[in-house]
């Protein structure tokens, strides 16, 4: 029986595990001609997989129930919430996807097989509660993003991201297995509760070690500085479509499993962690800020925004409040409205032949010529700056509210004041695409998938996102409560 | 009129009008403008006409719960119905302004003025803290691309200049206006006036509230964006800047500053005071060496809103009176004469004052308003500048003669620059033949230029139309202030009551 019922708590996994690896006998069968048949059939799992996740986000869930195989598992409304974000992540993938690798013939159809994978993979890490599971979801999700990164392999700058991203994630992936096995050393388990446990009466120098080893490890997953290094090159180099799904699914799974190690395994010691996730928060938005402001490729532009981004993020979880862990999420689901909106536009930079363009200076005049597209980036960039009354401001408010209800009035008045560095490069790109003269680069007709995505995330991001903070708000607050409700 | 939720009418119609601008060609966007800034003026007609003075604090008031953690929450009193007035009556007028002079991307530019608009009356109207800092910085989108888009040579890095300088003010005000909430558990802007913070927290909130404020307003040495941005901007966008824009500072400092933290108010008066007095005078002499005749305007901006925060930091009735009517006359003033610039600037493109002359040949009627506008600058008797001065400066004198004194020369200072633009640019010879050929105003600049007059000399000649309304907001101010006004220089002391000698009984009663 209880078996069944472990079964049964894990049946968005079945269901990803089983429907990929029947696509994957498709795939094998019917070649590339069927990715975009493989393409459709993965999005609709992923909205199977969402229909099962949304009743544990609904109700709150929480406790014993969601527990599954010992305590390795847990199936709550916290891993419900980043699921949820996750799948939606991976569906705007592979629906972004097949236009833009058909101009290279490159759609295949292993791709839609591979964003499954890392979804199912990703899935696992923001439901688990034991170091095992952890560690086999993240590989799991690791080994199809390498893959991912490196997908137009006639592509220099692709490959070379591939490599890039494999090397850093594998020296990032050793690090955190040895912050786990000092960790299990000094604590005798692998399980969150057992590691709370064992800590609740101090940390020894070895399991401070540990803490250290793993939050290194985790920062580099997350791209917190300063542990960034890899992400402007992995961004700029993969496939734009890939870039749209390293920047949002992954950040939010490897945020998610960050709370989760830090509140439900290291919960009792916050004093050791605190002032580690206060300096990588700042530093994060201060180097995010700084290293934007140089760059002229919009991807690498993108990837410093998304290091600024995560130390706004990381803001919410030095509170160590469950209002801190409720404002995380909340910015997350908007940083992932904003990183869609943000990298599909880029998506819509195409020359008068299709080909991509990626060049900032490209932009110029825009709004003359492309005013949709114009205005649409434009909101992107003053959401991701935090200016009211576009919604990146809500995401940035809570967050702060949280520092502030935690009393880190400095933490909080640091941060926000580092925030306006970040707005001048923001508000350069809009300086570009409206106060310039037209370089009529960008001529070229976008897909109308493209379209209406850039267009539902501009509609979240605008100011009518507002009506949406209440049931936003309630939804993770019941997910950070059930993240510290004790197993 | 009572239940009808006006102002949430009032923010609404300019919005819907900017998204129709946004695709409406360039005819029809100025016309969508036009009539959607007259019927927001005919809207605060109404509110004017319906609020009741002497009646309850806060009225037309709206509470809806829409999001989380605060609400959409309006309501005015006598200061912010004012405030309302002035822009809604700005407006049109602005429209107007721009009607042939901008000709690239009407309907944006439209749409920026709309939305500048809705969110102005949304500042003044908020009783929601977090609601009202929405406004304030959103306000920043708007300008940033009025500035960018539309402005000068110099356009982009002013544009800039306004953005971060305002931003980096603001962000530190949102902190303590999170520390607040979370400290009196409510956002409500009504109840937080009534909140006593504990002195020491008073100290950094007051001075998070000053950063943000003190840019907005501008006050020196934080001033330097504003000459940068009203030359640049165009004349529209000068005219809200200055009108409008600059009167968040003033009301911000009325609204939080003095109210939320009084002890602080008075702590830090001193410095208010140094600052203000510095920027009368300094700015001053600067604007008497401009050559640019917006730089000037703008220079002289900053030493007009100098006196206001004398007078708002007098801690009496007169001083928040005359920074009130300071701030509304100045809104007029200014604006109107940031569209004379423009009317000149329209047909010759050129700011330079030296290469005007002689224009009272040419253009008299021209001549007249300009006269107008730059006496009630100066604050001569029967103008608008001339009440507000007065009351601040008598404010200021019962609590510091030597501020009151500083702060007098600004009034000669002002007549200083004002007087020698005039006869620069107006009297004197013909000496260009370009600026001689100009022709005088046409029935568009007539209709901008005469409420404007009329609105300058009803308030200098019966501002009583003006105080009536907030009379019993200040007096409210002024009753909260009364827990921390500073004692006063001049040493008032009653006099020992000398009794009459008896008179004399008649030499009948003998």
């Amino acid at each position: 029986m209880a078996l069944l019922q472990a079964l049964r708590i894990v049946a968005p996994e079945e269901l990803l595990s089983v429907a990929g690896l029947i696509l994957l006998l498709v795939a094998a069968w019917a070649g590339d001609k069927a990715s975009r048949t493989i393409s459709i059939l993965c999005v609709a799992v992923l909205a199977g997989a969402s229909a099962m996740v949304i009743p544990a986000l609904n109700s709150g869930a929480m406790g014993p129930d969601t527990s599954a195989f010992f305590g390795q598992y847990r199936a709550d409304a916290f891993a419900a919430f980043a699921k949820l974000l996750i799948y939606l992540s991976a569906a705007v993938a592979l629906i972004v996807a097949p236009p833009f690798f058909d101009r290279f013939r490159a759609m295949r159809a292993e791709y839609p097989l591979l964003i499954l994978f890392a979804a199912l993979g990703m899935g696992m890490m923001v439901s688990a509660t034991d170091l095992i599971t952890l560690y086999i979801g993240l590989e799991l999700n690791s080994l199809a993003a390498y893959v991912l990164a490196s997908f137009l392999r006639a592509d220099g700058r692709s490959a070379e991201a591939g490599l890039k991203y494999f090397v850093l994630g594998a020296l990032a992936s050793g690090i955190l297995l040895y912050g786990m096995s000092l960790t299990y050393g000094f604590t005798g388990t692998t399980n969150f509760a057992g590691i709370h446990a064992a800590l609740a009466h101090g940390v020894g120098t070895g399991a401070l070690f540990g803490i250290v080893f793993m939050l290194a490890g985790l920062a580099f997953k997350i791209s917190a500085a300063p542990f960034h290094m890899w992400t402007p090159d992995v961004y700029e180099g993969a496939p734009t479509p890939v870039t749209t799904f390293f920047a949002t699914a992954p950040k939010v799974a490897a945020m998610a499993l960050t709370m989760r190690v830090a509140f439900a395994a290291f919960g009792g010691q916050v004093a050791v962690w605190q002032q580690i996730v206060t300096f990588a928060a700042l530093l994060s938005i201060v180097v995010g800020a700084l290293g934007a402001i140089g760059q002229t490729n919009i991807k690498r532009l993108m990837a410093y925004s998304s290091i600024n981004n995560v130390g706004f993020i990381l803001i919410g979880l030095a509170a160590a409040t469950q209002a801190g862990a409720a404002a995380m999420l909340v910015y997350l689901a908007i940083y992932v409205a904003m990183t869609v909106g943000g990298f599909v536009a880029v998506l819509l930079m195409r020359d008068a032949d299709g080909e991509p363009v990626e060049d900032i200076a490209a932009l110029a005049g825009l709004s003359s010529t492309r005013p949709g597209l114009a205005l649409a980036l434009a909101m992107v960039m003053f959401s991701l700056a935090g200016i009211p009354p576009l919604f990146g401001f809500w995401g940035k408010f809570v967050v702060f509210q949280a520092a502030v209800a935690a009393h880190l009035v400095p933490l909080a008045a640091v941060g926000i004041a580092a925030s306006v560095i970040g707005a001048f490069y923001y508000i350069k790109i809009v300086k570009i695409m409206y106060f310039d003269e037209p370089a009529g680069r960008i001529t070229g007709k976008g897909d109308a998938s493209h379209i209406v995505i850039l267009a539902a995330s501009a509609l979240a991001i605008s100011p009518l996102g507002y009506l949406a903070t209440r049931w936003l708000g309630a939804l993770a607050a019941g997910a950070a409560a059930s993240l510290f409700h004790p197993l | 009129m009572s239940g009808f939720p006006i102002l949430s009418l009032m923010i609404l119609v300019p919005l819907v009008a900017a998204i129709a601008c946004l695709i409406a060609d360039a005819p029809t966007a100025r016309r969508v403008a036009l009539v959607a800034t007259l019927i927001d003026f005919a809207l605060g007609v109404a509110l004017w006409a319906n609020y009741d003075i002497g009646g309850a604090q806060w009225q037309f008031t709206e509470r809806a719960h829409l999001f989380a953690g605060f609400d959409w929450a309006l309501g005015i009193d006598g200061i912010a119905l004012m405030l309302i007035m002035l822009s809604v009556f700005l407006m049109p007028i602005c429209i107007g302004a721009s009607w042939l002079s901008i000709e690239k991307r009407v309907g944006e530019y439209m749409a920026a003025f709309l939305l500048m608009e809705a969110l102005m009356i949304g500042v003044f109207a908020a009783q929601d803290l977090y609601l009202f800092y929405i406004f304030f910085e959103a306000g920043l989108i708007p300008m940033y691309l009025i500035i960018g888009v539309w402005g000068g040579a110099e356009r982009i890095y002013a544009s800039y200049k306004f953005f971060l300088y305002t931003l980096l003010g603001s962000v530190l005000m949102l902190i303590a206006m999170l520390w607040m909430a979370n400290e009196a558990g409510t956002t409500s802007i009504p109840v937080l006036m009534a909140y006593d913070f504990a002195p020491g927290a008073q100290k950094w909130l007051w001075l998070a509230f000053f950063a943000s404020f003190a840019v907005k307003m501008p006050m020196w040495p934080v001033h330097t964006w504003l000459p940068d941005a009203h030359v640049q901007a165009p004349t529209a966008g000068s005219v809200i800047l200055a009108g409008v824009l600059l009167k968040m500072g003033g009301y911000g400092f009325i609204r939080f500053s003095l109210p939320m933290f009084p002890q602080a108010s008075a702590q830090f008066a001193w410095l208010v005071f140094a600052l203000s007095m510095i920027a009368v005078v300094y700015t001053s002499l600067v604007a008497l060496v401009q050559h640019d005749m917006k730089k000037l305007i703008a220079y002289s901006s900053v030493a007009h809103m100098a006196i206001v925060t004398v007078g708002l930091f007098a801690f009496n009735v007169q001083g928040l009176e005359g920074a009130m009517i300071v701030m509304l006359s100045h809104g007029l003033v200014s604006g109107a004469l940031f569209l004379s610039v423009g009317v000149i600037y329209d047909r010759l493109h050129t700011r330079e004052i030296h290469r005007y002359g002689g224009l009272a040949i040419n253009m008299p009627k021209y001549s007249l308003f300009f006269m107008l506008f730059t006496m009630a600058s100066v604050g001569l008797p029967g103008t608008s500048g001339f009440i507000g001065e007065l009351l601040s400066l008598l404010g200021i004198f019962q609590l510091s003669s030597w501020v009151a004194a500083v702060c007098t020369t600004g009034i000669i200072l002002g007549a200083a620059y004002m007087l020698f633009l005039y006869a620069r640019v107006i009297y004197g010879v013909q000496k260009n033949a370009d600026a001689a050929a100009m022709p005088d105003l046409d029935t568009r600049e007539w209709l901008m230029m005469v409420p404007i007059a009329l609105g300058v000399l009803w308030m200098g000649v019966y501002p009583e139309s003006f105080l009536a309304p907030m009379r019993a907001d200040i007096a409210a101010l002024d009753a909260r202030l009364a827990q921390a006004r500073p004692v006063g220089d001049s040493r008032l002391a009653a006099a020992k009551p000398a009794t009459a000698a008896p008179l004399a009984p008649p030499a009948e009663a003998r």
